[in-house]
């Protein structure tokens, strides 16, 4: 079975029939999906339609949103991460999330960096949060543009290096999955290319699960692609597939510029 | 006949009503007349008469009536009758305004028999003033109104001109509290000048004694330092100790833990806690906590307590803060986006390591900004520390001991008998004025830090 085969033998993420509701409001509705593991998931859609709101029943920072009730089975390897005897800290720790506003700390660039490791107890002393730290941005891909000025603040970055700087962050904590929520939307076409190549480099090393409205995106840098809309999954297939060949029609006005 | 200004703010305002029945008919008529189409609606010529009618005669009015009282009294002064007066400021002044008071009819009878022989040039004196005044308002509010009603014309922009009349009356109210300002530093300056000229400054900002009251062995001494240091010590030091850690755990609170019903009503209750009269906080501290802080004091056997603390002051003085350093604190948390706190969160941060690691750093220069807004109105406040803190000027750092403030000494310097240019009452607007500099100094710059950190997170 090669990796491109739509039937995902072993996925890193499990949902089953998730709803999603704010108050009274329904967001999401009945919608299942396996995540890869070795895979760059993309989740296109219409604004509004609800994949934030997914995403962010991924990683359970739903929990912080009073109004918002999710229900369903979502599962990390198996083991059901709303079950109440899973730690929302260690889920979040295994599952990383970049936001679409880069959103560094207001502290040095190793601080933002060293942050997750710190909380989470992973480096004992400062010569492994050294190590921690510069692997991070290596990865990031930001390591050479920073290295001579860690200690400066890492809201003086540039908007690109900001987001780039958000994702060395959530890899620093050494997550399985990373969940991206429109990372390249307040980018220009050259800091989001170079997202984008991270991307590429980062595929098998994390499980990706990337939201983005732009749809050539989507085709870029991704394997899989799950179409929403209104709330439910419309179409969820290979990359390929839900470009070139929709089975689904509301999925072809879509990618056709019909709406959204 | 005298001046009575507020009939004649009345006759012009009857004349200005007149004026704009008339701005508004001609302006009627001459459309009606040239067939022309008026630029401004009648009412806006209207107004623009009765503006011009009203405004430079007001104008004069209320230059009029605060220069004729002295033009009067200088006619007084030159005549023969006023040749007798004593030249002792008290007595003379006494008899002059009994004199006038007669003459304006306020008064049947004179009080002090040499006021008599005044009455008539007093009565002479404010009827001929008072005819200029009248004949001088009248001539400026028909030349006003005139002016204005001749430049009437169908095309005349009436509407662009009452607009920027109305926008420099505006401009005009605001300078008002500008100029107030003003002028109060300017006399705190020029009576603080005069106690320099007794007492040098680097006396009061560096001397160590502070004895205004020795008498006649013993020159007074007005070395500053101890009431600098009181005034430190509670309003910044003990003051701050209470209000920081509880302002801020309020805030804290409020803003990340606080279920909205709960903030709902504990908001408002603080604000309360703000407007409650210092004299109130005063009671409390004077009544309640300086005689138990003493106990307390004794039953620990700490040298010089008294019932009048450093300490009992600074507390509640920081209770009474306390609403404002939460307020600030909650402002600048608030202002802190939400993405920050979510991006601490979606690492797998606790709430609570995120308001400790995150949330107050991010917040802390809007928070710095606001407690030094805090301390400046904490070294101003006067009421707690006159009825708690004492007026003993002592260098100590023992809390339990009395201290007195800078506002404390200028209320005491200023109360009691007093001659006016004594140098114990001028003492009292130096020391104004260095507060009146330090709070300001500390106003700017926790403006700006606030500013800044607004500006920060757009
Ligand atoms: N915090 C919230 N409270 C209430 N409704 C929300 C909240 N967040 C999102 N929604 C609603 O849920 C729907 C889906 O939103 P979202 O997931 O942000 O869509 P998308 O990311 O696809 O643009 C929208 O109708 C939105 O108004
Ligand atoms: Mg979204």
């Amino acid at each position: 079975m090669t990796q491109d085969d739509l039937t995902i033998a072993d996925p890193k993420m499990k949902a089953h029939g998730v709803n999603v509701f704010y108050g009274e409001k329904q967001a999401i509705n009945d919608v299942s999906i396996d995540v890869g593991t070795d895979l760059v998931t993309a989740f296109i859609g219409p604004s509004g339609c609800g994949k934030s709101t997914f995403l962010r029943s991924l990683n359970r920072m739903n929990d912080t949103v009073a109004s918002a009730k999710v229900t369903g089975q979502i599962e990390l390897d198996g083991e059901d991460i709303y079950a109440p005897s899973m730690d929302v800290v260690q889920l979040r720790a295994r599952v990383g999330m970049v936001f679409q506003k880069p959103n560094p700390f207001p502290k040095s660039i190793y601080d933002n960096v060293g942050y997750g490791p710190r909380i989470h107890g992973l480096a004992p002393n400062k010569a492994d949060l050294d190590v921690i730290v510069e692997r991070a941005l290596v990865r990031a891909g930001l390591w050479d543009e920073v290295k001579d000025r860690l200690a400066e603040s890492g809201t003086a970055l540039s908007g690109g290096q900001q987001q780039r700087l958000c994702i060395a962050r959530a890899i620093a904590v050494d997550p399985e999955v990373i969940l991206m929520d429109e990372p390249c939307s307040a980018l220009d076409p050259i800091a989001t290319a170079k997202i984008e190549e991270l991307i590429h480099e980062l595929r098998g090393k994390y499980a990706i699960v990337i939201v983005t409205h732009n749809m050539q995106q989507a085709a870029r840098v991704s394997q899989r692609t799950a179409f929403f809309h209104l709330g439910t999954l419309v179409e969820y297939g290979k990359t390929t597939d839900i470009f070139t060949n929709p089975k689904q029609e509301r999925t072809k006005d879509y990618i056709t510029g019909r709406y959204g | 006949m005298t001046f009575n200004a507020a009939a004649l703010l009345l006759l012009i305002a009857g004349l200005a009503l007149i004026g704009w029945l008339a701005g508004r008919a001609r302006s009627n008529l001459l459309a009606g007349r040239a067939g022309a189409k008026l630029h401004s609606r009648p009412q806006y010529h209207g107004w623009y008469v009765a503006l011009w009618l009203f405004a430079p005669a007001a104008l004069f009015l209320a230059v009029w009536s605060s220069v004729s009282p002295a033009l009067i009294t200088n006619q007084v002064l030159a005549t023969e009758a006023a040749q007798s007066l004593p030249s002792f400021g008290f007595e003379r002044g006494a008899i002059l305004s009994d004199a006038r008071a007669v003459a304006q009819g306020k008064q049947a009878d004179v009080r002090l028999p040499a006021a008599a022989p005044l009455v008539k040039p007093y009565a002479d004196a404010s009827h001929k003033y008072a005819w200029i005044g009248i004949a001088a308002m009248l001539a400026l509010a028909l030349a006003g109104g005139l002016y204005a009603f001749t430049r009437i014309k169908p095309d005349f922009r009436a509407r662009t001109r009452v607009e920027k009349i109305v926008m420099l009356v505006l401009l005009l109210a605001s300078l008002v509290a500008i100029l107030t300002t003003f002028g109060i530093v300017l006399s705190l300056l020029f009576e603080s000048i005069r106690f320099f000229r007794l007492v040098s400054p680097a006396e009061l900002l560096f001397g160590t004694e502070w004895a205004p009251t020795s008498g006649a062995p013993q020159p007074d001494t007005f070395g500053g330092i101890p009431l600098f240091w009181g005034t430190i010590l509670i309003g910044a030091i003990i003051a701050m100790i209470v209000a920081i850690p509880i302002g801020m755990m309020t805030a804290v609170y409020l803003t990340q833990y606080a279920a909205p019903t709960v903030r709902k009503w504990v908001k408002p209750l603080l604000e309360i806690l703000a407007g409650v009269p210092t004299v109130v906080y005063g009671y409390f501290a004077a009544l309640t906590v300086a005689p138990a802080l003493r106990e307390f004091a004794v039953m620990l056997g700490i040298p010089n307590a008294s019932t009048e603390s450093a300490l009992a002051a600074g507390i509640v003085m920081g209770v009474m803060i306390i609403p404002f350093v939460s307020s600030m604190a909650d402002d600048s948390i608030n202002a802190v986006p939400q993405a920050m706190r979510d991006g601490s969160l979606a690492l797998g941060a606790t709430p609570n390591e995120t308001i400790r690691q995150v949330l107050i750093p991010a917040a802390l220069p809007g928070v710095m900004g606001g407690i030094l807004l805090a301390v400046s109105r904490a070294i101003g406040e006067t009421m707690i520390v006159v009825m708690a803190a004492g007026l003993s000027a002592n260098m100590t750092a023992n809390p339990f001991a009395s201290v007195t403030t800078v506002t404390a000494q200028i209320v005491k310097l200023l109360t009691g008998d007093q001659e006016f240019d004594s140098a114990k009452t001028l003492a009292a607007f130096a020391l104004g004025l260095v507060l009146f500099i330090v709070t300001l100094l500390l106003n700017i710059v926790a403006l700006r830090i606030v500013k800044r950190y607004r500006e920060a997170y757009e």
